[in-house]
């Protein structure tokens, strides 16, 4: 049997059922590939034992990446490049470069932040997703657990846990 | 988990399940356009059209077609341009500054609210676009290329410049804010339909998985973008307000400035959501979703903005003439009592009054009062632009250059250009969008509803 194609799935009908499921699935020893919701449930990770995001620190990396561009370019031009007397300030007017700065600043962070999010995400137009249940994306929780990873327990153990943690359904899924 | 307020007011009515919300979305997005749709549609695209001819002549001729003088050098051009910019500003407003505030009932309508900032600041960039007179080149005035001057920069010491650099990162960042959160409900398109429709809006969903990893990524970058758009939004209108600020023009030179425009752009783009929306409620059957709570809350949002603004405009009153300066206390004076003074006056009923109807409840809970009177406001907004502009400049300090601005055919058509370009752009969001974030309304629902919560 294969790694990461075959899969037994939990359907559940509720955000609450689901996180309690998490835990008395995790509490069994089965390791869990991962859940797939409608929507974000909240405190969800830490059900999975998922770490925080970093991309906050991509943002702000990102950003700052903004504003030592922006001020090394606005001094470059107005003050070696090509210096003009300009309001009689003096050619490297700091208070006047703020507002370009801050601009370039936001923009460096939140399209660095998001192409960050997009490539770790495998978010393009091509992308082929896996889909474990069409109704993922409308009103049911997805509990899906590899079949391989978890080849100490038996698939009926597995799917007897399940039920009892609550799913409203129990299926298999297997992909390409 | 969540826990349900019995004291708060339910954010969606009608006791909807998840389900529901998923259908009385995306069927409008998969239905055949109405007849009304067609015929709300056509008529904006003709509008645009009609207006594409002033646009035109404007490109060929130059903008001598405009009314502009020597004395009044800024008019209806900027004055559109500010006002389409303010209108802008809900939307952020709604979406990132209701997000980092924990408003939850931000979630049925910052979808719409984000749509009608991005047309919106595509309809302001019209106006400097067109006033450069050879937009062509417009690259090299407003951007910091090598030329053939040997690289003779643009001027990073002028407001005009920063507008450049605000404006542009304002519309990207709102279209990319606005884009994520399209991303999951583009998914529940995807996984609803066959055929064509699954492959446009399958790469249009740009293979969204829904996992709790994706969620959780999902979740960092809204809140992040959200942090990066609050002081953005604030930015943008303090730079377009710095235009007038920095120069020495009485009337225009006051330091109240940023504070007042931003108060006024916020006033205004609650009246357009309010326009746009009490009527896609009507037409879509969202009552459930934009519900009597969200009307009431927006008209108590346009009041504390719209006394902001009734405030400033006295305090700008009050302090040209404590200042002692004449040619500031002149302006003032011109500007309620001279040629313009029904332009001060519309300003000034439909901004300071007008607004202060929704004190009374039975005003603010009434969808027909709120709707007369959101028009009222977008109408008092542009006056007030009008009146900074127009009457500041048409009488300087030479009382023999002194002139009056008339507006021409193709300064009309320009502006009805913009109107038909954001209503064809509106009407093409509401179709084949979802004009409700499912996934986020879905996330609040179960403090909202009998169904789902067990």
């Amino acid at each position: 049997m294969e790694r990461d194609t075959h899969f037994v799935t939990g359907v559940y009908e509720d955000e609450d059922v689901l996180l309690k499921a998490i835990t008395q699935v995790r509490s069994s020893g089965i390791k869990i590939h991962e859940v797939y919701s409608p929507y974000p449930v909240h405190g969800i990770d830490d059900y999975l034992g998922y770490k925080r995001s970093r991309l906050p620190i991509a943002a702000f990396l990102f950003g700052l990446l903004g504003t030592t561009l922006a001020l090394t370019m606005q001094f470059y031009m107005m003050k070696f490049d090509w210096p003009m007397i300009i309001g009689g300030k003096d050619y490297g007017a700091f208070p006047d470069f703020i507002p370009v700065t801050f601009e370039l600043t936001v923009l460096l962070a939140s399209f660095g932040m998001v192409g960050v999010f997009m490539v770790s995400t495998n978010l393009k137009p091509w992308a082929q997703p896996r889909i474990f249940d069409l109704r993922i994306t409308d009103d049911k929780h997805v509990l899906a657990i590899d079949i391989a990873n978890n080849s100490s327990m038996e698939l009926a153990k597995i799917e007897e846990i399940l039920k009892s943690s609550g799913a409203s359904e129990v299926n298999k899924k297997s992909f390409e | 988990m969540q826990v349900t307020s019995s004291v708060r007011e339910p954010l969606v009515t009608g006791g909807k399940s998840y389900h529901d919300v998923t259908h009385d979305v995306s069927r409008h997005v998969e239905a055949k356009p109405n007849i009304r749709w067609f015929l709300a549609f056509l008529t904006s695209a003709g509008v645009l059209a009609l207006g594409s001819i002033a646009v035109i002549a404007t490109v060929w001729e130059g903008i001598g077609m405009w009314g502009l003088n020597k004395t009044v050098g800024w008019a209806w051009d900027i004055t559109n341009f500010v006002w389409w910019v303010g209108i802008g500003h809900a939307g952020t407003l709604i979406s990132a500054v209701l997000l980092l505030f924990r408003q939850k009932w931000r979630t049925s309508i910052n979808r719409a609210a984000e749509a009608m900032t991005i047309f919106a600041v595509i309809c302001a960039a019209m106006f400097p676009v067109l006033h450069m007179g050879r937009p062509w080149l417009g690259a090299y005035w407003a951007l910091p290329l090598p030329n053939v001057f040997g690289s003779l920069w643009v001027n990073f010491n002028s407001p005009l410049l920063w507008d450049v650099f605000a404006i542009s990162t304002y519309f990207s960042v709102s279209l990319v804010f606005w884009y994520i959160g399209l991303i999951p409900d583009f998914a529940t398109i995807r996984d609803r339909a066959t055929g064509l429709r699954k492959i446009i809006y399958g790469a249009l969903s740009f293979g969204w998985d829904g996992a709790a990893k994706s969620w959780s990524r999902y979740e960092s970058v809204s809140l992040i973008l959200a942090g990066l758009a609050t002081p953005l939004v604030l930015s943008v209108h303090t730079i377009v307000s710095f235009d007038f600020a920095t120069s020495v023009i009485p009337g225009w030179h006051t330091t109240i400035f940023p504070p007042y425009f931003v108060a006024g752009a916020i006033f205004s783009g609650f009246a357009m959501v309010l326009t746009l929306m009490i009527v896609t409620r009507k037409v879509y059957k969202l009552e459930d979703y934009i519900t009597m709570g969200h009307i009431e809350l927006m008209n108590i949002v346009i009041i504390i903005t719209g006394s902001i603004v009734g405030i400033a405009y006295i305090t700008e009153f009050f302090i040209a003439w404590y200042s002692g300066v004449e040619a500031e206390q002149y302006a003032f004076i011109n500007r309620a009592t001279g040629p313009y003074w029904w332009a001060y006056w519309s300003m000034m009923t439909c901004n300071v009054i007008s607004p202060q109807l929704f004190w009374i409840k039975k005003i603010r809970t009434s969808i027909v009062a709120t709707f007369v009177l959101s028009i009222v406001v977008n109408i008092g907004m542009w006056f007030e632009r009008f009146v900074i502009i127009v009457t500041s400049l048409h009488r300087d300090y030479l009382p023999s250059s002194w002139a009056m601005f008339y507006p021409t055919w193709a300064d009309v058509g320009v502006y009805l250009f913009t109107f038909g370009l954001f209503f064809t752009l509106f009407f093409l969001f509401a179709k084949f969008f979802p004009v409700i974030n499912m996934a986020e309304v879905k996330s609040v629902l179960k403090s909202s509803s009998d169904k789902v919560n067990k």
